[in-house]
């Protein structure tokens, strides 16, 4: 169990090491290959020639790539400093270097956005499970009726449909027409009633497409399910249908579908790009567009790190469970 | 009872007088009719395949369409602007007979033809790039499942890493930082050449998961054996004996990848990272909708349900395919 858990660890250290390297290298190989300079970006087009050596010197952009990217890794653990002379600039672990646009740390930056980003998350996968689950199980216990139908389609309906494109017809009906619920444009510190309605419509969003795939999941999953003997044996033996049901079947379901859930909200967590973009909520997946679409290269490199981090945790997490689901399961 | 076979079979015709019913009962089918039986006999999945079918037809000739219904995807009509809004003159967005689905805010292009071409880089990115995963997947997933040892081992450890890759942010940072003119390509054909290769490449550890775990049941068949033994290669069982094994799984897996696929592109191009106006793509044309969708709400449901027709009509198309062609699913 516990050279299990460390080699577990290990492996997810060398991935993200290989996902902030590769990052690295797109930054860094493609401007050369267009000629472009990183420094420039980091001072702005007009400025001096010898500001912008001093950057360069600073930030060490003329080191090798491999250099760079070691010492990258060494201010992620142990922070870094900076010098050029005189000019010296000292960053905390973890230390994810600074905005080549706004020129502030990387890391308080992520702290901004990432609250912004998990309770779009949280919010929705609560509504989701809650909603896609239900109307799975009840579609299989219906199945062939005009509810399981009628859910299906709707189900189907659901994960056709890009979430910019709901997104933006749900703010035109609700916000617009209707007026019932507001933009996202307050945070829970500020005013905690004015977030809430204006998170509605994002978790609502977000959360009919999950639901729509956890229902066609469930559903199919449960349908397997009921056919198993175990299921015909604890009917066999008179166990009432809501027991058979909610104790023997709902088991057996659940593991696929929490298994999904795991690598779904990891990877939210990292940022719901479409999502943000679409409400114009600042979290990790806007800033992330932005950053790129600028070239913040620092910025695009934490954010990717971050949302790796997430997702190869939620695989740790969801490999560990499985130990807990279900006994039969030996983890080595 | 004792006479021979050949009389018996000659005689009995005469006697029973009824030859063609025994006859119409043994009628040997191949896995592949049955699956095409069984996919006939679900409508649903049918009418999925007829709007396939009509899409791919309406890309096609996008042209000789727009040429009898509309203007050039790419003339400015700026005249049907009003001057001070950019929004279209007229109801419902500038709807009328000679512009079928209104005028595009902003630009004044006309929206029935964009939506028309649109179809073209739709289409044409979900296939080629599902073309991509489906090859490598298919060839890595075998090679891994056959071989196994540190190849299985290598070539796992990367489908993992891939997969584990927050893919929206990285194609979006690729695509990115490509410069307009690349090993000779350059403008839209570039950008649907990116898009391909990067919908492609972040989609084949999918493709590669399940062929290398079915690759691995199959190659201890007796059959696999067999070859073995009169001396095949290991690349004639591989594609020769395996492959045709995998059709299936890969056929389900490449219809299913498909309307995914449309999304994506629609996404990118809706980030502004996929196809550049003027060339038009679904993506791209909500994309401007964003910025005037407010004022001029109709102009966005085009795009949003052409998106939406043709991701429901690949899926309808596709869960019919998996089940004509894996019957122990239930539905």
């Amino acid at each position: 169990m516990l050279a299990y858990f460390i080699r577990r660890i290990f492996s997810v250290i060398v991935m993200l090491l290989v996902i902030s390297l590769v990052t690295f290298g797109i930054f860094f190989l493609f401007p050369k290959m267009i000629g472009t300079d990183p420094a420039l970006y980091f001072v702005g087009k007009q400025s001096d020639p010898i500001a912008i050596e001093g950057i360069r010197q600073k930030m060490g952009l003329d080191d090798p790539i491999l250099v760079q990217f070691g010492k990258f890794v060494v201010g992620l653990v142990a922070g870094r400093t900076y010098a050029n002379g005189p000019d010296v600039t000292q960053c905390a672990a973890p230390c994810f270097g600074y905005s080549f646009k706004t020129e502030q740390e990387v890391w308080p930056l992520l702290l901004d956005w990432l609250p912004v980003t998990l309770s779009l998350a949280l919010g929705a996968v609560v509504l989701w499970v809650i909603g896609g689950v239900a109307t799975g199980v009840i579609s299989a216990l219906k199945r062939g009726t005009v509810l399981d139908r009628s859910a299906m389609g709707i189900a189907l309906a659901g994960v056709s449909l890009p979430i910019y494109f709901t997104g933006m017809l749900v703010i035109a009906v609700f916000s617009d027409q209707l007026g019932w619920f507001g933009r996202p444009d307050a945070t829970f510190a500020e005013d905690p009633g004015r977030w809430f309605n204006g998170m509605i419509l994002p978790w609502v969003s977000l959360a009919f497409l999950y639901a729509a795939m956890y229902a066609r999941l469930t559903r199919a999953t449960m349908l397997e399910v009921l056919n198993e003997d175990y299921i015909r044996t604890a009917r066999a033996k008179g166990l009432t249908e809501p027991v058979v049901i909610g104790k023997h079947a709902m088991r057996s379901t659940m593991t696929p579908i929490l298994t999904v859930l795991g690598l779904d909200l990891g990877a939210l967590m990292g940022g719901a790009v479409l999502t943000e973009y679409t409400f114009s909520l600042h979290g990790l997946g806007y800033s992330a567009v932005r950053a790129i679409s600028e070239h913040d290269l620092p910025v695009i490199l934490g954010i990717t790190l971050i949302s790796a981090f997430f997702v190869v945790a939620a695989n740790l997490i969801v490999d560990l469970m499985y130990a807990v689901i279900d006994p039969r399961v030996r983890l080595s | 009872m004792t006479a021979p076979l050949h009389d018996t079979s000659a005689a009995e015709p005469a006697a029973v007088a009824t030859p063609e019913v025994p006859q119409k009962a043994i009628e040997g089918r191949s896995p592949w009719q049955i699956a095409w039986l069984r996919l006939k006999r679900d409508k649903v999945a049918l009418a999925g395949g007829v709007i396939v079918l009509l899409l791919i037809l309406v890309a096609i000739f996008a042209p000789l369409i727009v040429k009898a219904f509309g203007h050039p995807p790419e003339e400015l009509h700026e005249d049907l602007l009003d001057p001070l809004l950019g929004l279209p003159v007229g109801d419902w967005g500038g709807m009328s007979g000679d512009f079928l689905l209104g005028i595009e805010p902003v630009n004044g292009r006309d929206v029935f033809s964009r939506i028309v071409y649109g179809a073209r880089i739709s289409l044409l990115v979900a296939f080629l790039s599902a073309f991509v995963a489906v090859s490598l997947g298919t060839f890595f997933g075998i090679v891994a499942g056959y071989f196994g040892g540190w190849v299985d081992a290598a070539i796992s450890r990367v489908m993992d890493l891939l997969l584990a890759f927050p893919q929206l942010l990285f194609i979006i940072a690729l695509i990115s930082v490509i410069p307009n003119k690349l090993w000779g390509f350059e403008g839209s054909g570039l950008r649907i050449a990116v898009l391909v290769l990067v919908i492609g490449f972040f989609g084949w550890p999918y493709i590669g998961r399940i062929v290398r775990g079915q690759t691995l049941s199959l190659r201890e068949r007796e059959y696999v054996e067999a070859a073995r033994s009169l001396g095949a290669g290991r690349f004639y069982i591989l594609f020769r004996e395996l492959l045709p094994n995998l059709v299936a799984p890969i056929t389900v897996y490449a219809t299913l990848m498909i309307p995914t696929n449309v999304l994506t592109e629609a996404a990118l191009s809706f980030l502004g990272v996929g196809v550049k106006p003027p060339t038009p793509s679904w993506g791209e044309t909500l994309s401007t909708a964003v910025r005037t969708y407010e004022d001029d709400p109709l102009f966005m449901i085009f795009p949003g349900v052409a998106i939406f027709i043709t991701v429901l009509a690949f899926n309808l198309f596709g869960d019919g395919v998996r089940d004509a062609l894996d019957p122990k699913g239930s539905r």
